[in-house]
């Protein structure tokens, strides 16, 4: 009789249980909602939603078992190796990224699109997880759009920069991979934050990341000012990242160049890094011309291949 | 970290007709970091015997000299040229006797031995750090891009080559294998040994 009492009653113990289980399955969303969101059916709460590891402590589970840099000998790889950089001067935000993936010693990809066209204002790199980056960086896309939209005027970049870093923030220690600059152009004139997966959100005029960028802060630092010209500052850029990705076994293929004026992006061009040194980016403004490689550049005029007046002394 | 992956470069070698090749990439690396685009792999033992030697740069310098003086040794003893397949036996123990602390290369060789009727007859071999032998009818391959190159030797390896046509296949073997290699590229080297001349050619390949 109590089990028949207990089936309708709405405050025993087992009825709550049934009352919590009910709610737990409306969490999960209708499959429907993947035909009709644009390939987002996982937001059609507002929020996103994702499976944890059933155990009692998700974030210790993920923490042992994917790749942090705190502990590099990791289990779940995700694409390391990259250089990306992005600066601020006088005539807007360069931004330059290479495009090699590779998977331990393994080239996967020399043709990885790591600048993400945020929208026509804001662009995005990626460093680390490139999961990780296109998907919240697309979903940041999303909230900027709706910030215009409830707000009658564009996101600044700081605040969408602020809102990607407290976004991931929020998933601190559950394995997200993540070093990216967000570059645009707001009422304050031309922005770079750096952002990534640990909480960090720095504002600066110059920034290079991943395993090459060492390299290309090498050459930035040292033809870096604010009163460059356009060309100058597009062939900085061009030149930092051929610079990493001939030195950075895990950086290289080709170059992607991108120019944020007050109008937008636009996208310059691709520009292979082995030909560019040998014979350089080719007629573009800005060039030297002939290559960047040393061997090139001193061909004739160095110790072992000297000019003909010092051979000939 | 790998120890065999230290310094990057892959050496690979094939069988022709009448006729072998053996080739290297020039990378000189310090894991990531690239230091040289012209260390030589591959060194010449007699005039028809080239030896690669593909691993941690350090051994690859001392081996070269060991095997050298032994080679030399050998000349003067036998008062005759060392015949590949006993270079190849030379190698080979010369690994083992470090079995418990080996030397961190996989040396490949490349030649042509002597037939009792007076002709030459390719020869081609490959070892591991401790002195394994595989002798190959086709093509043997080591170093970081080792996986890489069998698929594309695979690929591209035909019976009976002619030195051009295996100068061709080599090439385009090395050069499409290492560009799928972080540790190995910076250019490449290619021997083609022939009865009565090496041909030696430096390949450009991409700097990244």
């Amino acid at each position: 009789m109590n089990t028949f009492a207990d089936r309708f009653s709405t405050t025993t113990a087992a009825s709550q249980l049934r009352h919590a289980q009910k709610l737990a399955e409306e969490e999960e969303f209708d499959a429907t909602m993947w035909g009709s969101s644009a390939g987002f059916g996982s937001l059609t709460k507002g929020v996103p939603t994702f499976t944890v590891p059933a155990v009692p402590d998700p974030t210790a589970f993920l923490r042992l078992h994917t790749d942090d840099h705190a502990d590099p000998s990791c289990r779940i790889k995700i694409k390391h190796g990259t250089t990306t950089l992005a600066f601020r001067f006088q005539g807007g935000v360069i931004v330059a990224v290479d495009s090699r993936a590779t998977a331990g010693s393994y080239i996967a990809s020399g043709t990885v699109k790591k600048v993400i066209e945020i929208n026509p204002y804001l662009l995005g790199t990626m460093a680390g997880g490139a999961a990780d980056c296109q998907f919240w960086e697309t979903y940041l896309g999303m909230h900027c759009r709706l910030h215009e939209l409830r707000n009658r005027e564009r996101i600044s970049v700081s605040a969408a920069s602020k809102y990607l870093s407290n976004l991931v923030y929020s998933y601190k220690g559950m394995g997200l991979s993540m070093g990216t600059m967000i570059c645009g152009w707001d009422k304050t004139g031309p922005a770079v934050f750096y952002v990534d997966s640990d909480g960090t959100r720095l504002k600066g005029d110059l920034f290079a990341v991943g395993s090459g960028s060492t390299f290309a802060y090498g050459v930035l630092d040292q033809g870096y000012r604010w009163d460059l010209t356009d060309e100058e500052a597009q062939e900085l850029g061009r030149r930092s990242i051929y610079a990493a990705g001939h030195r950075d076994a895990f950086s290289g293929n080709t170059c992607n160049l991108y120019h944020v004026k007050e109008a937008g992006w636009t996208f310059l061009g691709n520009y292979d890094i082995s030909q560019m040194h040998y014979e350089g980016p080719g007629d573009v403004p800005g060039a030297p011309g002939g290559g960047y490689g040393y061997d090139i550049r001193v061909e004739g005029r160095n110790s072992s291949d000297p000019p003909e007046e010092a051979a000939a002394a | 970290m790998s120890i065999m992956e230290l310094n990057g470069g892959s050496v690979i070698a094939m069988v022709g007709k009448d006729c072998v090749a053996i080739a290297s990439d020039l990378r000189l690396g310090n894991q990531a970091l690239g230091i040289s685009a012209n260390f030589q792999k591959i060194f010449p033992v007699t005039d028809r015997i080239y030896l690669g030697l593909p691993g941690l740069a350090t051994d690859v310098t001392t081996l070269r000299e060991r095997f050298r003086f032994r080679v030399n040794m050998y000349t003067i003893k036998e008062e005759r040229e060392i015949e590949p397949e006993t270079f190849a036996r030379l190698v080979s123990s010369t690994l083992y006797e470090h079995r418990f602390g080996p030397y961190f290369i996989e040396p490949v060789m490349a030649g042509l031995s002597k037939t009792p009727s007076g002709g030459y007859k390719p020869f081609i071999a490959a070892a591991d750090l401790i002195g394994c032998l595989n002798f190959a009818k086709d093509f043997v391959v080591a170093g970081t891009a080792s996986s890489k190159l069998y698929g594309v030797a695979e690929g591209l390896w035909e019976p009976d080559l002619e030195p051009e046509d295996l100068f061709e296949t080599i090439s385009q073997t090395l050069l499409n294998a290492v560009d799928r290699d972080a540790y190995s590229g910076w250019g490449c080297v290619v021997h083609v040994i022939t009865k009565d001349k090496v041909v030696t050619r430096t390949l450009k390949g991409r700097m990244d």
